[in-house]
C-alpha cells in the first residue's frame, strides 16, 4: 500500500526529536494564541515568518501548521469560559458552550471539544494522505490556462464565501492583485509603482500587510472598546462528559468532522465557515429544543468543524499551491522563504517534507489532547492578564518580525500604513481576508496570464475551448450566480447573523 | 440626490480612486499586446475593472439603504501609529532598548486606562524579552544600546 508507506514516511520525519519538538512549540503558542482573543493565528503566522528562516523547512511548516490547528483548540476554551471568541472559528461556539458553563458544565464542555477536535484532527489528516495525492496527479497536468482559470475560481469563491458584500468582495480582491504587482515587473524588469523608493521595487511585503491589516489594526478595533472579561472561574472538576453526553454528541461530532473536511478544502473556506456551518446544520437536526440553552451537541459539532476545516485547508496549498485563506497565503510566504515553489511538485520532489508534514498534524493533534485537557487552568489564568498589559506585546512583536524581513524601517512605516488602511476598511465593511488572498495570487495570475495568451496566440477564447479550464470557469460562474440568486443570499445572510 | 449607504458611497469612492491611480499610473509603462503582454497590460485592465466595480458601488449607494459608518478613534489610531513608527525611526540609531521604551509607552497611551506602574514593569519585560530572544537568541541584527 502506497498510503501505509508514505504515511511512514512521514512519521519518520514527524517523529524525529527535532521536528516533534518544534510542533509541540507550534501547537502551545497556538493554544496560546487561540486562548488570547484579540491576537489571531494570521497575525501570529506572519510575526514569526522571519524566524523560520533559521529553520529546516520541514520543522518550520510543522510548527506554522501547528499555530493554526492549535488556535482552534485554544478557542473554544475562551468561548466556552468567558463567553468571548478566543478566535474567530468559535463565535459560534460560545453560544452552547458558554451556556453549559453558566450551567455547572464547564468540565464536559471543555471535555467534549477537545474529544471532538481529536477525532476531527485524526480524519482529517487521513483525509488529507487520501486525497491530496491524487488531486497533485491531476494538478499536475495543468498549463498556464488552466491555472489562470483555477485561480479565478479560487478567488471567485473565496469572495462567495466571505460574509458581507459580495462585489465590495470582488473589488478588494482586484486592489489586492493590483497591489500584489507592485514592484519590478520579471519579464521587463520594469519597477511598477515604485515612486522611486528603492525599497518599493522589490514589491510589497505580504508580511507587511498581513500584520498592518490584521494585526495592529486588530489591536486598534479591540481597543475602542472596553474591555470587560468576565471569566467564568468556579472549580472546573471531571472534565470527563458522561455516557449520555458521549451518546449525544456523537452523530454531531461525526457531522461536523466531515462538514467541516469537505469546507475546508473550498477555496475560502477553512475553520470559520466551517464551525458556522456545521452549527447551523446540527440546529436542524433531531431535537432542538435545547440550543442555546447548553446543547452539548452545539459545542461538539462546530468544535470538531473547525478542526477538520482548518486541517483540509491544506490539501489545496498542498496540491495546487493556491491558498484558501489567509493563513494558508502565509504559508505560501513561509515556503518561499525556504525556497521551495508550492505547487503538485512538492509531493513527487519533497515526499518528506509533504508526508512530515501531514503526520505532525495527527501528532499534534495528540499533543493538543494532552495540552489542552490537564493544563486547562493554566490556560484559564492567562485570561486574568488583562488587555492592557498584552496588547503593547504584539505590536513589538508585530514590529520587530516585520523590521527582520529585510531589515528595513521602511517596512515598518509601510505596516502602519496598511493598518491605517485596514481601519478604513473595516468602517467601510471591506473586509481584508479577499484582498490579502488577491494580493498574494496577483504575481502568480499574471505570470500566467501572459504564459496562456502567449501559447494561444492572443486569443483569449483558450480560456473557455480548453475543457478543464472551462469546467473551472463556469463552476466561478454558477457559484457568482447562486449567490445573486435572492433565494440563497437571504440563507447565506442568516447563516452569517446566527451568531 | 441623498446617500443612502454612506458605507458603499465611500467604498465605492475608494475604489474608484485606487482603479483610476492604478490605470493611470500604468500609463508609464509600455502596454504590448495581448500575445506579448507589456507591464502596463495587467494593471490597466484590473484597474479599469476596478473603476467599472466601485461606480457600482458608489451609484448603488444612492438607491439601495445601508448602514452608516461607524465613528472613527482618533486616539487609538494617532498613538498606536506614532508609538509603531517612533520603534522604526529609533531602532537603528539609540538600539532595541530605547525603541521598545518609545513604543510601550506611546502604545499604551493609546489604550483606554494608563498605569505608569504597569507600563513601567512592562517595558522592562519586554525590553528584556527583546533583546534575550530576538538579538541573543535568533541572531537579529538589531543594535541593543546607542552607537553599537
Amino acid at each position: 500500500m502506497d498510503l501505509f508507506s508514505n504515511l511512514a514516511l512521514g512519521f519518520g520525519v514527524a517523529l524525529t526529536p527535532l521536528n516533534l519538538l518544534w510542533c509541540f512549540f507550534g501547537v502551545l503558542l497556538g493554544t496560546l494564541i487561540g486562548v488570547l482573543p484579540g491576537i489571531g493565528p494570521v497575525a501570529t503566522i506572519a510575526m514569526l515568518l522571519p524566524v523560520t528562516f533559521t529553520l529546516p523547512p520541514v520543522s518550520a511548516l510543522i510548527m506554522l501548521a501547528g499555530i493554526y490547528y492549535g488556535a482552534q483548540y485554544g478557542g473554544s476554551t475562551t468561548a466556552i469560559l468567558v463567553n468571548i471568541p478566543g478566535e474567530s472559528s468559535s463565535v459560534i461556539t460560545c453560544l452552547d458552550g458558554y451556556a453549559m458553563a453558566r450551567k455547572g458544565r464547564a468540565g464536559p464542555a471543555l471535555g467534549i471539544a477537545a474529544i471532538g477536535s481529536f477525532f476531527a484532527g485524526c480524519v482529517s489528516t487521513v483525509i488529507i494522505a487520501l486525497f491530496a495525492p491524487p488531486l497533485a496527479e491531476v494538478a499536475l497536468k495543468f498549463g498556464p490556462t488552466e491555472y489562470f482559470s483555477l485561480m479565478v475560481l479560487g478567488l471567485i469563491s473565496a469572495t462567495v464565501l466571505a460574509s458581507g458584500s459580495l462585489i465590495k468582495a470582488i473589488a478588494m480582491v482586484i486592489l489586492g492583485l493590483l497591489l500584489g504587482i507592485v514592484g519590478t515587473d520579471v519579464n521587463s524588469g520594469v519597477a511598477r509603482y515604485s515612486f522611486g523608493v528603492p525599497e518599493l521595487s522589490d514589491g510589497i511585503g505580504f508580511v507587511t500587510v498581513a500584520m498592518g491589516m490584521f494585526g495592529i489594526a486588530e489591536i486598534i478595533a479591540n481597543l475602542e472598546h472596553k474591555e470587560s472579561r468576565d471569566v467564568f472561574v468556579a472549580k472546573i472538576d471531571h472534565l470527563m462528559p458522561n455516557w449520555a453526553d458521549i451518546k449525544r454528541s456523537t452523530p454531531a461530532i461525526l457531522r461536523g468532522t466531515f462538514l467541516g473536511s469537505a469546507l475546508g478544502i473550498l477555496p475560502g473556506g477553512g475553520a470559520l465557515l466551517a464551525s458556522f456551518a456545521a452549527y447551523t446544520l446540527e440546529k436542524k437536526m433531531g431535537d432542538t429544543s435545547q440550543f442555546g440553552k447548553g446543547e452539548i451537541r452545539g459545542v461538539a459539532a462546530p468544535e470538531s468543524a473547525n478542526n477538520a476545516g482548518a486541517q483540509t485547508s491544506f490539501i489545496p496549498l498542498l496540491t495546487l499551491g493556491i491558498p484558501s485563506n489567509p493563513v494558508m497565503a502565509l504559508m505560501i510566504g513561509a515556503m518561499m522563504i525556504q525556497g521551495i515553489a508550492p505547487g503538485p511538485q512538492v509531493m513527487t520532489e519533497r515526499p518528506q517534507l509533504f508526508w512530515g508534514m501531514i503526520a505532525s498534524m495527527w501528532v499534534g493533534n495528540l499533543m493538543l489532547v494532552i495540552l489542552n485537557l490537564p493544563l486547562i487552568g493554566m490556560w484559564v489564568s492567562l485570561l486574568k492578564v488583562p488587555y492592557r498589559m498584552l496588547y503593547p506585546a504584539i505590536l513589538l512583536f508585530c514590529a520587530i518580525g516585520v523590521y527582520s524581513v529585510n531589515n528595513a524601517s521602511f517596512d515598518i512605516y509601510l505596516m502602519c500604513l496598511f493598518t491605517v488602511f485596514g481601519i478604513v476598511c473595516v468602517k467601510l465593511e471591506c473586509e481584508p481576508a479577499p484582498l490579502i488572498l488577491g494580493f498574494i495570487l496577483g504575481p502568480m495570475m499574471e505570470e500566467n496570464l501572459r504564459r496562456a495568451m502567449l501559447l494561444s496566440r492572443g486569443d483569449p477564447t483558450v480560456f473557455f475551448t480548453k475543457p478543464i479550464s472551462a469546467v473551472l470557469l463556469g463552476i466561478a460562474f454558477v457559484l457568482l450566480l447562486i449567490v445573486v440568486a435572492p433565494t440563497i443570499r437571504k440563507k447565506r445572510e442568516e447563516a452569517f447573523q446566527e451568531a | 440626490m441623498r446617500i443612502k449607504a454612506p458605507k458603499d458611497f465611500w467604498a465605492g469612492l475608494m475604489f474608484i480612486v485606487f482603479g483610476l491611480g492604478f490605470a493611470i499610473g500604468a500609463q508609464n509603462y509600455q502596454l504590448g499586446t495581448a500575445v506579448r503582454m507589456g507591464p502596463a497590460y495587467f494593471p490597466t485592465m484590473l484597474g479599469g475593472l476596478l473603476v467599472v466595480l466601485g461606480l457600482v458601488i458608489f451609484l448603488r449607494s444612492f438607491v439601495i439603504e445601508g448602514a452608516k459608518v461607524p465613528p472613527f478613534f482618533f486616539k487609538p489610531v494617532i498613538l498606536i501609529v506614532i508609538g509603531t513608527v517612533l520603534f522604526g525611526a529609533l531602532l537603528k540609531p539609540l538600539g532595541v532598548v530605547i525603541a521598545t521604551g518609545a513604543l510601550t509607552v506611546v502604545g499604551a497611551l493609546g489604550g483606554v486606562d494608563f498605569r505608569w506602574k504597569e507600563v513601567a514593569i512592562l517595558f522592562v519585560v519586554l525590553a528584556v524579552f527583546a533583546v534575550w530572544v530576538f538579538v541573543k537568541g535568533l541572531g537579529l541584527p538589531i543594535p541593543v544600546w546607542p552607537g553599537e
